[in-house]
């Protein structure tokens, strides 16, 4: 079960500077691990991570194997008009996430 | 690639066009010898052949950590952040994970403040290094020196 | 400490080869009872695991939004709403809003199970319900649901004081949970008293040494990289001294696990916490 936590301040007075702050659970295995019995556990990690605010690319991440499990990003934009924000984060294996926040901004 | 038996007027040529050219890269971590070479490629890679000033970027990073899994960073750089004056991204480099790379955040004009925030796994106590790329692509950096301890008790492998 | 070495005068006469029976025992009885020496830690002094941490260790626990543990509260209170099992029936059909029912539940656990006659903890409940009135299989232990669903019934009680061991019926329980927190075990021949009532505020190998109050259980742990229960806790610890971990669920750590929770009486619950 991939769970995220968003939080997006609900509202906003045009020109604010907001804080948006991701969870997202992900085990974001290295791959530099090993089991007891000495085999690698493959690597299996979220590899990208993209915020559109109204369709536009605000933020972008890349992530690598030293990014913790369960990684939390927090960012900064500029709140310019009511809308959605939305997010998406992809990895290894396929893995594909998504989730959006809506923001009024008088 | 100088002769061996070059003259010291060949030798001051050289130097000479280098830094006319802006292709000696100034990478500043103290020392610099003791910068691991796949830390340093793995820089390069980003930077290309620019040089690499120090300063601006600010890294928020506990001296002492309480578990390497999960270290809280926030690396955040002085800049105006309009149109014309901006950061475009930020790169997190380590020094002794089995991987350089930490990530790389891009932002761009329109995120109001120059700052980022994440935990990152360090496996061993060493040396954080943030490079911001500016709009007019020069790069900025800092570095942290971060100490990470073992946990005490050994437990069962689940 | 040598046998062969005389601690009472020069013992001239006497057989060196082994102490008196009656200074071994003396011996035994000092070196040995915990209980006498140890002593608990008066209320006021009690602390919670969080008081050990650095600054930023807390600020991820208080900020709901960046506590790894409430993924899993969120993950539980969906599956608090899912109907599953033959009777197709969901914890809400039941049980409602958990924001209401659940509240306080988890401060009581481990609690008293009149069909069993002995205690049972917040986790064997939830299977117990499962069984009898989900019809649906048990959950496995430290498995991602159960994990889920104990820190959402848990994050009802949170802010809310303690009052696990109240019930007069836990008292044998209660007390056997103190006889193996003071009982000396493993390899390294410690028990659970020895640091975290006698050297809490300590430190071993670069770490500090808490109290081991469980107010926080489930939490997530930074050394795990996820949310585990307190009996993988226990198991863990009891694994570092080197000794044999009873299996989950052995009425042992449910005895330890109600006798912890006593000890942590009124003070607050922090599920799901986070810890280094």
């Amino acid at each position: 079960m991939a769970s995220t936590l968003i939080n997006v301040p609900p509202k906003a007075k045009r020109g604010d500077i907001i804080e948006i702050k991701t969870l997202t659970s992900h085990i974001m295995e290295t791959g530099f691990r090993r089991t007891a019995a000495g085999d690698l556990i493959p690597r299996n990690i979220i590899t990208s991570f993209t915020c559109r605010y109204n369709g536009n690319e605000i933020f972008r991440a890349d992530f690598f194997p030293a990014i913790s499990a369960n990684p939390y990003v927090s960012f900064f934009t500029i709140a310019k008009e009511s809308g959605k924000f939305e997010f998406e984060w992809t990895g290894d294996n396929g893995f594909s996430a998504t989730a959006s926040a809506s923001i009024t901004v008088a | 690639m100088p002769k061996l038996t070059s003259t010291r007027r060949d030798l001051l040529k050289l130097a000479g066009g280098a830094a006319v050219a802006g292709a000696v890269p100034i990478l500043t971590l103290r020392p610099l010898e003791a910068t691991p070479s796949t830390l340093n490629t793995a820089i390069r890679n980003v930077v290309g052949e620019a040089q690499v000033q120090t300063g601006k970027v600010k890294i928020d990073i506990p001296p002492l950590v309480e578990n390497g899994n999960t270290v809280p960073m926030t690396v955040s750089v002085t800049s105006p952040m309009t149109e014309t004056d901006h950061v475009k991204s930020i790169h997190v480099f380590n020094e002794k994970n089995p991987l350089p790379n930490i990530g790389n955040f891009y932002i761009g004009a329109y995120a109001g403040r120059a700052q980022i925030a994440t935990r990152i796994r360090l496996a061993d106590s060493q040396k954080v290094v943030a490079i911001a790329r500016m709009s007019d692509d020069s790069f900025w950096s800092a570095s942290a020196d971060v100490i990470v301890t073992l946990a005490a008790c050994t437990e069962e492998v689940y | 400490m040598d046998r062969r070495q005389r601690i009472f005068g020069n013992g001239i006469g006497v057989d060196h080869r082994r102490m008196k029976p009656s200074y071994a025992i003396a011996l035994a009885l000092l070196l040995f009872s915990n209980s006498s020496l140890a002593g608990g830690i008066p209320d006021g002094d009690r602390r919670s695991g969080y008081s050990f941490m650095g600054p930023d260790t807390r600020a991820m626990q208080d900020d709901d939004t960046s506590n790894p543990g409430m993924l899993f509260v969120l993950d539980g209170e969906a599956l608090w709403n899912t109907k599953l099992g033959a009777g197709g029936k969901a914890c809400s059909d039941c049980h409602g809003d958990a924001k209401e029912s659940m509240k306080g539940v988890a401060a009581r656990y481990p609690a008293f199970d009149k069909t069993l006659g002995r205690p049972v903890t917040l986790e064997q409940r939830i299977n117990l319900e499962r069984t009898k009135h989900q019809q649906a299989p048990a959950l496995a232990y430290e498995s991602h649901e159960l994990l889920a669903l104990s820190a959402f019934i848990a994050n009802q009680s949170r802010g809310m004081p303690v009052t696990a061991g109240d019930d007069p019926e836990l008292k044998p329980f209660v007390e056997q949970g103190r006889a193996l927190f003071m009982q000396r075990e493993g390899q390294l021949n410690l028990a659970c008293t020895n640091c975290h009532n006698d050297n809490f505020d300590r430190h071993l190998a670069g770490s500090p040494i808490t109290q081991g109050q469980p107010i926080g259980y489930p939490e997530y742990r930074l050394e795990w990289q996820t949310l585990g229960s307190l009996e993988r806790r226990l198991r863990s610890c009891i694994t570092g001294v080197r000794a044999k971990a009873p299996d989950f669920g052995a009425p042992e750590l449910v005895a330890l696990e109600l006798y912890l929770m006593s000890r942590a009486h009124g003070m607050k619950m922090e599920t799901p916490a986070v810890r280094p």
